[in-house]
């Protein structure tokens, strides 16, 4: 069996450490996640998806305990738990794509200028970076809408744009925080097919959802429970050859 | 370097999107800071110029001028002082000059009179446009502010009533040029005869004498021996003058710069509360931009391009400006500050010129701070965490 793309270690995360507001949103956590298939994180609000998310796609770093991260290309596995940041943001660039909750698109750019920004610090050509966010926005069917300032696209197509945005970069990972919340069952059908098709590209998409309809389809290889900071449940997805009678572990 | 170039070009290309969102904001600050630059390039243009005519009006100025003081003022003085200068080794020539002003009471202006040396004075300042041979007696030549102030042309009559009241006709046989006027405008050049004849003023007598020396390191050797020949007189030698000019100038120059002080202090806390009070939807977009792959370098080389394209774009429209106001409009809103009080102004009309140092001063002295202002806020908003996006 390869080595796991990701692994957590005993990681604990306390928000505003050493101040009254201190809060711990993870309990020693273990979790090894491959590099390929589709994982939804699911729990109730509060159950720490999220941090666990920004700590997994290098947006911060555990208070205590240990990640691993193989790199994509030279497999190489290392340690990050405390890198400094210009690394962490080097590794974010490389080896994550992110979708968030609301999608964050910058209000004012257009469909496409938003698309380019992650590929703005590689320092490719402009005309390099058009053509691949382009490619992106064709392959999602929202290039038609590419000059269009995003305030004034619909959520679909907003959601579109935002998923563009993070595989500009051609990302082996996809991280998506709450990609459904909000959106109509349409819509929610359509991420899915996205998201299946870049499962079957062999790529790894971490998701967070308290969303049935998420965690329920059928491109899903495996669900982890959260709550209260802690992993209270780990069971195979519907696309998981264990559900599907195929057997082999998650 | 390439890619450090390339990275630079999308950055450009963000912040001008960026800026293009936030117009009116940036307009305004466009606006204040391109009339700061421009009054402050006025200010340093104009005087820069006005010290380059001085300076282009003394060149052929003689090197020394010997006035005669009387319990300190300037006094008349005889022909024995003229003949005892050119006995000093090392003087290539001394001559009397005859000037003087005249407050005419038709209009209220001061008038510059003199009489021309005929050639032997080498020409400068006045001089210069009073140079060849001296009027008719019975004809002036005269400046353009002269002839504007009393409607006179070439060919008509001027009037002109003396200390002493009596009346002189004088045929006006020119006007001098308008190129000349920021020497000229005041002046009234009138023959030795009838010069001594409005003053009343005898024979043998001159305003001052003006010296030439053969070798100009000499210059403060033979003012030495003349003060040794002529105690009662004062010696005023070309660099004397410029460096006066100099003074004037920078003073006047310094009191309107430092009038500007407190617009310019104004205008840097306004550029310091504009960069540090980033706005929720400024911090969020931050915070995106770092959680999707820019590092904080990045996102405050990002913002830097802004506060630098703003004071960018700001000098370059207020230093040109600028150009034209001193340049193209004789400097209309600074002259009553920086040119001192006249009734007859002259129409200047200044050499277009730039001076790279002076360029280059203003330039640091304007982007710099303003840049180095906004830095701080900026850097303090660029280190936020790139989790924040998730909470």
């Amino acid at each position: 069996m390869d080595t796991p793309m990701l692994t957590l270690r005993a990681v604990t995360k306390t928000h505003n450490e050493g101040e009254e507001n201190a809060c711990t949103a993870l309990h020693d956590i273990d979790l090894s996640l491959e590099g390929r298939g589709v994982t939804v994180l699911r729990g109730p609000s509060g159950s720490g998806k999220s941090t666990l998310l920004s700590l997994v796609g290098c947006l911060s770093r555990p208070t205590s305990g240990r990640i691993h991260l193989r790199d994509p290309e030279t497999a190489e596995v290392r340690d990050i738990s405390a890198l400094p940041e210009r690394f962490l943001t080097l590794l974010r660039r490389r080896t994550f794509g992110f979708v968030f909750q609301s999608f964050n698109l910058i209000h004012g750019l257009s469909a496409l200028e938003n698309v380019m920004l992650p590929a703005y610090p590689l320092g490719q050509g402009r005309r390099e970076i058009i053509t691949r966010a382009t490619a992106w926005l064709e392959r999602l069917d929202v290039a038609h809408k590419a000059r269009t300032p995003v305030e004034l696209l619909s959520g679909g197509e907003v959601q579109r744009v935002a998923i563009a945005r993070a595989m500009v970069n051609d990302p082996p990972v996809l991280i998506a925080d709450e990609p459904t919340a909000n959106l109509d069952s349409d819509l929610v059908r359509r991420f899915l097919e996205i998201v299946a098709r870049f499962r079957d590209e062999g790529r790894m998409v971490l998701m967070t959802s308290h969303d049935p309809r998420v965690w329920e389809s059928v491109s899903v290889d495996r669900v982890v429970t959260l709550r209260d900071g802690r992993i209270a449940g780990d069971e195979p997805g519907p696309a998981s050859p264990a559900r599907q009678g195929g057997g082999g572990a998650p | 370097m390439i890619r450090w170039f390339r990275v630079q070009v999308l950055m450009i290309d963000y912040t001008l999107a960026s800026m293009a969102r936030r117009k009116a904001r940036n307009l305004g600050l466009l606006l204040v800071y391109a009339a700061i630059l421009f009054v402050l390039a006025s200010v340093t243009l104009f005087t820069g110029a006005l010290r380059e005519e001085a300076v282009r009006a003394l060149v052929g100025a003689p090197e020394v001028t010997v006035q005669r003081m009387v319990m300190g003022r300037h006094a008349l003085i005889d022909r024995d002082g003229l003949e005892a200068l050119r006995a000093i080794r090392g003087v290539q020539w001394a001559e009397g000059r005859l000037w003087g002003y005249f407050y005419d009471t038709a209009n209220g202006a001061n008038y510059t009179m003199i009489v021309p040396s005929g050639g032997i004075v080498p020409s400068g300042g006045r001089e210069a446009v009073a140079y060849g041979a001296p009027p008719e007696p019975g004809f002036v030549r005269i400046g353009g502010g002269v002839a504007r102030s009393r409607g006179v042309a070439p060919g008509d009559w001027l009037f002109l009533l003396n200390p002493q009241g009596r009346l002189f006709k004088l045929r006006v046989e020119a006007v001098f040029p308008s190129a000349s006027e920021l020497v000229s405008a005041d002046l009234v050049v009138l023959s030795e005869a009838d010069f001594r004849a409005f003053h009343t003023l005898p024979e043998g007598v001159f305003t001052d004498l003006a010296l030439g020396v053969r070798n100009p390191r000499e210059i403060t050797t033979i003012v030495e021996k003349a003060a040794l020949v002529l105690p009662d007189c004062r010696f005023i030698t070309r660099r004397d003058i410029l460096r006066t000019y100099d003074a004037l100038f920078d003073w006047r120059e310094g009191i309107l710069l430092a009038l500007m002080g407190g617009a310019i202090l104004a205008f840097m806390i306004l550029a310091w509360d504009k960069a540090s009070g980033q706005s929720p939807e400024e911090r969020r977009e931050i915070g995106i931009l770092k959680a999707i792959g820019w590092e904080t370098g990045e996102v405050i080389r990002a913002r830097l391009w802004e506060s630098a394209l703003v004071s960018l774009f700001a000098f370059l429209a207020g230093y040109l400006l600028a150009y034209l106001h001193v340049f193209f409009f004789s400097a209309g809103l600074l002259r009553p500050v920086l040119q001192g009080w006249a009734v007859l102004y002259p129409e200047i009309h200044l050499t277009p010129r730039i001076d790279g140092a002076r360029v280059l001063t203003l330039f640091l002295l304007t982007v710099g701070p303003y840049v180095a202002a906004t830095l701080v806020p900026i850097w303090r908003a660029a280190v936020v965490d790139p989790d924040t996006v998730m909470r």
